[in-house]
């Protein structure tokens, strides 16, 4: 079965889309993360979608539900290297990706995991819970 | 919806694989008409959400291509054709957030918004066909 593989880096999940996803990959990819999130106890995912020609509903919906789904298994997600033509199609579409942290290439989004983590370990020990 | 026809192809529209195949047709004619690359990217997005609409709302059907002239004006035509149970309030169905499916409702409200023209023409119990065009 057709799948996008999913790469562990330390505390990190990567995942590259470089094909044009039909519905059943993009439900496979969700529920292969999910796992994988769990399974390695990852504290954060990029995803980077630089290939993607469109994102239209559908995998908007995808990438909204992981991001969901990871942050309830503990995991910060960051969608990296969006096409401006998609990013303008999108909004107008009416998605705007609302709870998606982006970033523009793969190396900023990193950062954004990396600081995120550990604000958030900091904040544990502090007792505060905060929630963004 | 004016112009005269120049070019068609049909696409059916069976499974997952062949609303690939619809973006992947939409691309290459869009892209040899020479739109923008936005252009290209909304006219693509658009016809992603209404071939998905026709696979599982209409029980699959067909996509029709047309490439439009008028004057020296062209456009592309997109036409999506199922023979399903068709639309009941197509007015509720054109607003955002309305959804049958588990989609997120933006399909058809959406995709209106990326093409110049739309038209819905559906009867409940014998199918919808939307057709929409952008002009370059």
């Amino acid at each position: 079965m057709e799948r996008i593989p999913i790469l562990r880096m330390g505390g990190f999940l990567l995942v590259t889309i470089q094909v044009d996803m039909h519905d059943k990959l993009a439900m496979t990819l969700q529920d292969d993360l999910t796992n994988r999130i769990s399974e390695v106890g990852a504290k954060g995912v990029l995803i980077d979608i630089s290939s993607l020609e469109i994102v239209d509903s559908f995998i908007g919906r995808t990438l909204a539900n992981i991001a969901s789904m990871a942050r309830v298994l503990d995991a910060q997600t960051v969608v990296v290297g969006m096409q401006p033509a998609v990013a303008i199609t999108l909004v107008e579409l009416g998605m705007s990706l609302p709870g998606i942290h982006t970033a523009l290439n793969v190396e900023t989004g990193m950062e954004f995991l990396h600081r995120t983590v550990a604000d958030y370990q900091e904040s544990e020990y502090d007792g505060d819970y905060t929630e963004d | 919806m004016t112009g005269t026809i120049q070019k068609t192809e049909s696409v059916p529209i069976k499974s997952g694989s062949d609303v690939v195949l619809v973006r992947q047709r939409v691309r290459a004619w869009t892209s040899e008409m020479k739109f923008s690359l936005v252009e290209q990217t909304k006219i693509v997005t658009a016809a992603s959400e209404l071939a998905r609409n026709t696979l599982e709302h209409g029980g699959g059907g067909e996509a029709q291509l047309a490439l439009l002239q008028n004057g020296a004006r062209q456009g592309i035509q997109l036409a999506f054709i199922d023979q399903g149970p068709g639309i009941p309030d197509v007015k509720l169905a054109l607003s955002d957030g309305y959804t049958t499916a588990n989609g997120m409702g933006l399909g058809l409200g959406g995709s209106k918004r990326l093409m110049n023209e739309f038209e819905i023409e559906t009867e409940p119990g014998h199918g919808t066909r939307i057709t929409c065009i952008r002009w370059k």
